[in-house]
């Protein structure tokens, strides 16, 4: 549902009114409208938002841990449209033992290097996805390290029997 | 009396009908043509590229996850090693964001100080692009005149800040030092004559045919495709889309300068090269008016708690001592929220996502780094084309390797 003080914002009321259920809540914070969308249909409404709405570039993709705190990831889209020059956050919440959502390559191709990264650095799951490896850190890595619980420094030693 | 084990089929795939075999170029990632390290897995039949794939990731260095582990104003710091050919524009954009959730803004002088640098970044990182991609292309002297040009850009930014690259001199609220006395001189000397040097660069190349056949018609993506591949900054301009966030979505007070946003529709390599060329000629407009309409005041906001005192009052005044000391010892705490400040980096366009928890170090900072998205587009442009194009294209889209995997 949307908070009131939304109701008169013309995209939020508009991604509303075409996909009733996705949107659970939102914001408008430092004068940034965020929409709190269910996960489940986040290729769904990036769709509705790229060819009804003009939101032609998925500007970044990125995700937030909230470890230890449950749903523990957010998986956060910055949109841009050109056309009303005006930027617009989704954020999806997800828990830690399902931290698996859609992916968003079939609406914007530029989402397959974001999505990646998100997944190599967070660990969460982008399905769908057409080459979903990791990106950044070898592909024999262990962890996801910008997840909260894994160390900022150290060192981790590997002894190999000759 | 030949040995079936050591015969080599010489046949061509003409001569036995067999389908045409590719094979695999591994191009990188120690390859001269990717300024950093940058692997292209080409995959070729003959001379043309059928596959292209970019394997990225050894620069990785986190600073995504270092930036958690320190105080807000130590953070800086490591934003000029993300993008280390225009590191003041990384200070500006992680300022700009951790100043939008503080509420607080720079004063005058500051802004202009930081338009005025951060448009001679915007010079100093066209220089390398335009140095090293003709380089690449076979004109070598291109190199040692931009670097020429280059060296007189970096003594005027360690002037300011004391350092030549990984200057810092942006901070929260304001800028790191007052202007260094008598700074107008090199930098009007540098504004003065940097234009003629701009018409020795296109007297070299513009009009060169070995120039033109090397990059005209080469590479070429049309601009619905480059916008959904992520594409942003000069590589859009080049292929006639009129956006730059200095106009349309203005921060630092870009809005009170006059300067035009230089256009070209044919999406090529020689298009990106006009581009580039024009922007810095418009860069030069903007440091002069920033140089000439100066104004004057503090270099940093009125904000005690978030901006270290002057040194005289820390030693007259108790309450600047305690500001000081607080702000030394655990920095200042940020109010909880969350914001996406974007600006025009010379390579495009150029994000941080600062969410804070309301402490005094950043709950994440995420970096979207342009040549993160502009490199994406590699494939697309190289497949189909010929081995020998993909040194042009990758050096018309200006990556930095820095800036791809942070």
């Amino acid at each position: 549902m949307l908070p009131e003080n939304l109701r008169e914002n013309s995209v939020a009321s508009a991604v509303a009114a075409a996909a009733p259920d996705a949107v659970a809540s939102g914001k408008i914070d430092h004068g940034e409208l965020t929409l709190e969308i269910q996960p489940e249909q986040i290729a769904a409404v990036c769709a509705i938002l790229k060819h009804q709405l003009s939101y032609a570039r998925l500007s970044d993709v990125t995700a937030v841990d909230w470890y230890p705190r449950e749903p523990r990831f957010q998986v956060v889209y910055h949109l841009h449209s050109l056309e009303t020059n005006s930027r617009l956050r989704l954020k999806c919440p997800l828990n830690s033992e399902a931290a698996e959502i859609d992916s968003v390559t079939g609406v914007w191709r530029s989402a397959n290097w974001y999505e990646r990264e998100v997944f190599d650095l967070f660990g969460i799951r982008f399905r769908n996805h057409p080459d979903l490896k990791r990106i950044m850190m070898p592909d024999d890595w262990e962890g996801h390290p910008l997840r909260k619980d894994y160390p900022v420094h150290g060192y981790r030693y590997e002894y190999q029997n000759e | 009396m030949s040995d079936p084990a050591i015969s080599i089929d010489n046949s061509t795939p003409a001569e036995t009908g067999a389908r045409p075999r590719s094979m695999v170029l591994n191009m990188g990632p120690q390859h001269p043509s990717t300024h950093g390290v940058l692997r292209v897995l080409l995959e070729l039949d003959g001379e043309t590229i059928v596959k292209a794939e970019c394997d990225i990731g050894y620069l990785h260095t986190g600073i995504e996850k270092q930036c958690e582990a320190l105080a807000y104003q130590q953070a800086v710091t490591l934003t000029d090693r993300v993008d280390y050919l225009a590191n003041l524009s990384n200070n500006l954009c992680y300022c700009l964001a951790v100043e939008k959730l503080l509420g607080v803004e720079a004063p005058p002088l500051a802004q202009w100080i930081r338009v005025m640098l951060t448009e001679l970044t915007r010079i100093c990182s066209h220089l390398v692009w335009l140095g090293t991609h003709a380089l690449d292309i076979g004109a070598m002297s291109m190199m040692l005149y931009c670097f020429r040009d280059r060296e007189d850009l970096l003594r005027i930014f360690e002037m300011f800040s004391g350092q030549r690259m990984m200057t810092s001199y942006f901070r929260v609220g304001g800028l790191a030092l007052e202007p260094p006395r008598g700074w107008q001189h090199p930098v009007k000397k540098f504004l003065d004559t940097f234009p003629s040097k701009i018409d020795e660069y296109e007297d070299l190349l513009t009009a060169n045919p070995i120039w033109l056949q090397r990059t005209k018609g080469v590479a070429v993506v049309p601009l619905d495709e480059l916008l959904d591949l992520g594409v942003t900054g000069p590589m859009l301009r080049a292929a006639g889309l009129n956006w730059d966030i200095r106009k349309t979505e203005p921060y630092s007070g870009y809005e009170k300068f006059d300067f035009e946003v230089p256009l070209r529709t044919e999406s090529d390599v020689y298009a990106r090269y006009q581009v580039r060329i024009e922007e810095m000629r418009q860069s030069v407009r903007i440091a002069r008016q920033a140089m000439e309409g100066m104004p004057s005041g503090s270099w940093v906001a009125d904000a005690p708690n978030v901006v270290l005192p002057e040194r005289e009052k820390m030693k007259t005044q108790m309450e600047a001592l305690i500001y000081h000391f607080k702000i030394v010892t655990e920095g200042f705490r940020v109010p909880a929220g969350e914001v996406y400040q974007t600006i025009e980096s010379p390579r495009g366009e150029l994000g941080y996502y600062v969410v804070s928890d309301g402490t005094s170090k950043p709950y994440r900072v995420h970096i979207h780094g342009p040549s993160f998205g502009n490199l994406q587009a590699t494939p697309r442009m190289i497949e189909g084309g010929l081995i020998a194009d993909v040194i042009a294209a990758l050096g018309s889209l200006d990556f930095i390797l820095g800036d791809v995997d942070r």
